[in-house]
């Protein structure tokens, strides 16, 4: 049979990033983050319940600069998942479909997912000191 | 005309014989990941810099067991519902749809069990 050239609907990369495609295919992949990072947190109680030596173990891997930067995006992730999933339960109430609103509040989840991860780091910081 | 009994479109389950089960569900546990979340990271944030023997006495407190506790509940089946879903959005090939399918499955239910014998063994003072 003959290979027919059908027209194609415009891929991905064609279309300029826009905050709804982005913040939605942005809350799948902190999704899948985070269902990876449940291994650590996972890891972890089992070390608490487990004893002193493996939770040394934990706690030097959580503290050195690789299991900081997974704990940094994990916690991001987290935040994000969780500003945006509020966006979605709005959504799911019939609230805040007009464009405007879908784009003021996908900013919002954004800047507020920043702004909270800092603020936790911060005070964890500030704790560990 | 349908060949459809008006039963069928009262009960409005569809091939699947869930309707809006799996939605619903997705939905319920995310609004009670919010406040469960946020105890949590609280209890957490709290922990840091602690030695071994105050996080293991924090872990054991019944509040925070207990929200430990709902919070894998609620954590492992969200998801498992929301990976699911990803799978059957992304992956056409069938039988490797079927095995990631699986795979996900048991994925959440040993870590989230494995995560919930921690925190029992903590609670009850194993």
């Amino acid at each position: 049979m003959a290979k027919i050239e059908r027209p194609l609907s415009p891929h991905l990369q064609i279309y300029k990033p826009q905050i709804t495609m982005v913040t939605s295919i942005t809350h799948r992949a902190t999704g899948i983050a985070l269902g990876v990072g449940t291994l650590l947190l996972a890891w972890w109680l089992i070390a608490v319940a487990t004893g002193p030596e493996a939770y040394a173990t934990v706690s030097a891997f959580m503290t050195s600069w690789l299991g900081q930067i997974v704990l940094f995006g994990f916690t991001w992730s987290l935040f994000y998942h969780l500003c945006n999933g509020i966006r979605h339960l709005f959504w799911d109430m019939g609230q805040g479909f007009e464009l405007p609103t879908m784009r003021k509040s996908g900013m919002a989840a954004i800047i507020a997912s920043v702004v909270l991860t800092l603020l936790t780091w911060i005070i964890a910081y500030a704790m560990g000191a | 005309m349908g060949m459809r009994a008006p039963l069928k479109n009262v009960r409005g389950l569809g091939s699947a014989k869930e309707g809006t089960t799996h939605w619903w569900h997705q939905k319920v546990t995310a609004l009670a990941l919010i406040p469960l979340f946020l105890v949590a990271l609280g209890c957490l944030i709290s922990l840091v810099g602690a030695d071994y023997t105050h996080v293991r006495y924090v872990l054991g407190q019944p509040f925070i067991s207990i929200v430990m506790l709902l919070l894998i509940v609620a954590m492992f089946y969200h998801l498992k519902l929301g990976m699911q879903v990803v799978i059957e959005d992304y992956i056409h090939t069938e039988s490797t749809k079927v095995f990631l399918l699986l795979l996900n499955s048991f994925f959440c239910v040993i870590v989230g069990f494995v995560a919930a014998l921690a925190i029992l063994k903590l609670a009850l003072g194993g």
